[in-house]
């Protein structure tokens, strides 16, 4: 049922259908990325792909919002 | 292939715009963003809970899956006027190719998104919107955590204070900055859904949440996340009077809606002020926008929920079954689909009038949308200003900020910076933004928009976005219709 992503190389369990965003926040990482001046931790805010807080790079591709991203078995997600 | 109906948007309006032109027999294509169709309010998981409405969005989804290209995961970034006079709709697929689709005519059925109040620690992981609470949970199955506060203002806090009280998180409470009177006087039983307030009330009181009026959540404190808040009790003009720190671990706000236009506004249509001071779409009796071929339903012509949505999509899918017929530009194929009735029509009920197989052609004219469907729409319409009256947003908010609050979380600006503009003689929000830098981020204005044009002291204007999604250049570069590799005449 369960497969599962990684985060940094860490690994993280997703149910099928969950967005990357959503398997991060459930499995306790609220916050995956540094703003650029203030060094801010910033994770999900709006959820629905509004407010770009949640970018990260899924394999290695240009910045996408964990929100709208479905988690694929064996994802590869890196944070800036 | 030219679609008869482009529809963006896979909400209540998209799916019952697109499905009740389909079902007259245009050629109609649905795109949205997501992974199902169901928009903000009907989002699901693959396996979903039983919610009101929930069964009859679903069947008319799976109906349309049969009778239309359905676009899951598919962003919109564009419509474009062709120079023949037809319109194309620029989307990315999830491989990031561009998926131009052209198109007869469009239905706008974008939705809206939360509206949020920027407050200090509001960009703190933990603190999310409330439909972002709301998404996660009945998209993802996911609780947005364990001992969670709710704040805002506006009927939509209770659904999703009940929702995740029900799935196990330890609500603290529910902090509605308007009002005064408490459950018992909710506006909602006012307005005649007594059961569904009724319901919300139950469901707080079983998990023993407190409904407080006149309260806010004025900050978040942590270090690397949430781990309390400030609340306030406000007076009428929300100004502050007292205050108390509540631990939590995770915030779920929202101060109403705004409606998704950039799409309308990139192609010239009207836009009006809707009761909250929101700009939104300009429509008639038959949800055409000022710009021929665009129509638009939903919440970018002014908040009122998913059934005033629902039936603004249907009259919307009329019209242009009407027009359609009248340009005679109607698929050939489909007409052996004419005149069948069908179990999984738009409607809830077959003792309508205005919807047995005869009376399909005069509904589709205005003078009969002006029928039913359009009574039903005046009431759900009501409704919605009457709730946009009920929760407005007061200016004593801005007193909660500090000089060091982000308003602008993407380009993290602090309101210290807004004041400096404001001082150098930035009077409205472009100003503003220009000088300060608010709003030119990933976002684009869409989080901070609201709140900027409130520091202005101007009503948020209609946003001008020339993309309203991030594309790839290489997107870009097809819209040209030069090919590069031919060399110049000359």
């Amino acid at each position: 049922m369960t497969f599962h992503i990684t985060i940094d190389g860490r690994p993280v369990p997703v149910t099928p259908g969950q967005s990357i965003g959503a398997a991060l926040h459930a499995a306790g990482v609220r916050s995956w990325r540094s703003t650029r001046f203030g060094g801010r931790p910033r994770g999900l805010f709006c959820g629905i792909g509004v407010c770009f807080d949640c970018l990260v790079s899924v394999n290695g591709r240009t910045p996408e919002r964990a929100c709208l991203a479905e988690a694929a078995p064996g994802d590869e997600v890196t944070t800036a | 292939m030219t679609y008869d109906l482009v529809v963006i948007g896979g909400g209540p309006a998209g799916v019952a715009g697109a499905l009740t032109a389909a079902q007259a027999g245009l050629r109609v294509a649905l795109v949205d963003a997501s992974v199902r169709l169901g928009g903000q309010y009907f989002r699901h998981s693959a396996d979903p809970r039983p919610a009101p409405g929930l069964g009859r969005f679903l069947r008319q989804a799976r109906a349309l899956d049969r009778r239309a290209d359905v676009r899951l995961r598919h962003q919109v970034w564009n419509v474009t006027r062709e120079p023949g006079g037809g319109l194309t709709v620029h989307a990315t697929a999830p491989d990031r190719t561009a998926v131009p689709l052209a198109a007869r005519r469009v239905l706008i059925a974008t939705g809206a998104y939360d509206r949020p109040l920027p407050f200090p620690g509001w960009d703190l992981p933990g603190v999310l919107t409330a439909g972002g609470a709301q998404a996660l949970l009945k998209g993802d199955g996911v609780l947005a955590g364990r001992r969670i506060v709710v704040g805002g203002t506006g009927p939509f806090l209770l659904p999703v204070a009940s929702g995740l009280a029900g799935a196990g998180a330890r609500v603290l409470g529910v902090f509605e900055a308007n009002g005064g009177l408490g459950l018992a006087r909710h506006p909602l039983l006012a307005l005649g859904k007594a059961g569904e307030a009724a319901g919300y009330a139950a469901a707080l009181a079983r998990h023993r949440v407190p409904y407080r009026t006149r309260q806010a959540v004025v900050a978040a404190h942590g270090e690397r996340e949430v781990e309390a808040v400030t609340v306030a009790r406000l007076d009428k003009e929300w100004n502050v009077l007292a205050t108390r720190v509540v631990e939590c671990d995770t915030v779920a706000v929202g101060y109403g809606f705004v409606p998704q236009i950039e799409l309308g506004v990139q192609l010239g249509c009207r836009t009006r002020q809707d009761v909250d001071g929101s700009p939104v779409l300009a429509v008639d009796a038959g949800q055409r926008t000022s710009v021929p071929g665009v129509w638009a339903a939903g919440e970018p012509t002014g908040v009122g929920g998913w059934r005033l949505s629902e039936v603004e999509g249907r009259i919307a899918g009329l019209t242009i079954a009407a027009e359609s017929r009248a340009a005679g530009s109607r698929a050939p194929e489909s007409r052996a689909l004419e005149g069948r009735t069908d179990e999984s029509r738009t409607d809830e009920s077959r003792t309508d009038e205005s919807r047995d197989a005869e009376g399909r052609d005069r509904e589709g004219r205005d003078g009969e949308v002006a029928g039913v469907l359009a009574r039903r729409r005046e009431r759900w319409r009501a409704f919605g200003e009457a709730l946009q009256h009920a929760y407005p947003v007061r200016p004593g908010w801005q007193g909660w900020l500090r000089d060091d609050t982000l308003v602008c979380r993407c380009e993290e600006v602090p309101l210290a910076r807004v004041r400096e503009a404001r001082d150098l003689g930035a009077t409205d929000a472009r100003s503003i933004k220009l000088l300060a830098r608010p709003g030119m981020g990933w976002c684009q204005g869409r989080i901070c928009g609201y709140a900027v044009s409130c520091l202005a002291g101007e009503p948020p204007q209609p946003p001008r976005r020339p993309i309203a999604q991030p594309v790839t250049l290489g997107a870009l570069a097809e819209l040209t219709d030069d090919d590069p590799t031919t060399p110049p005449l000359t």
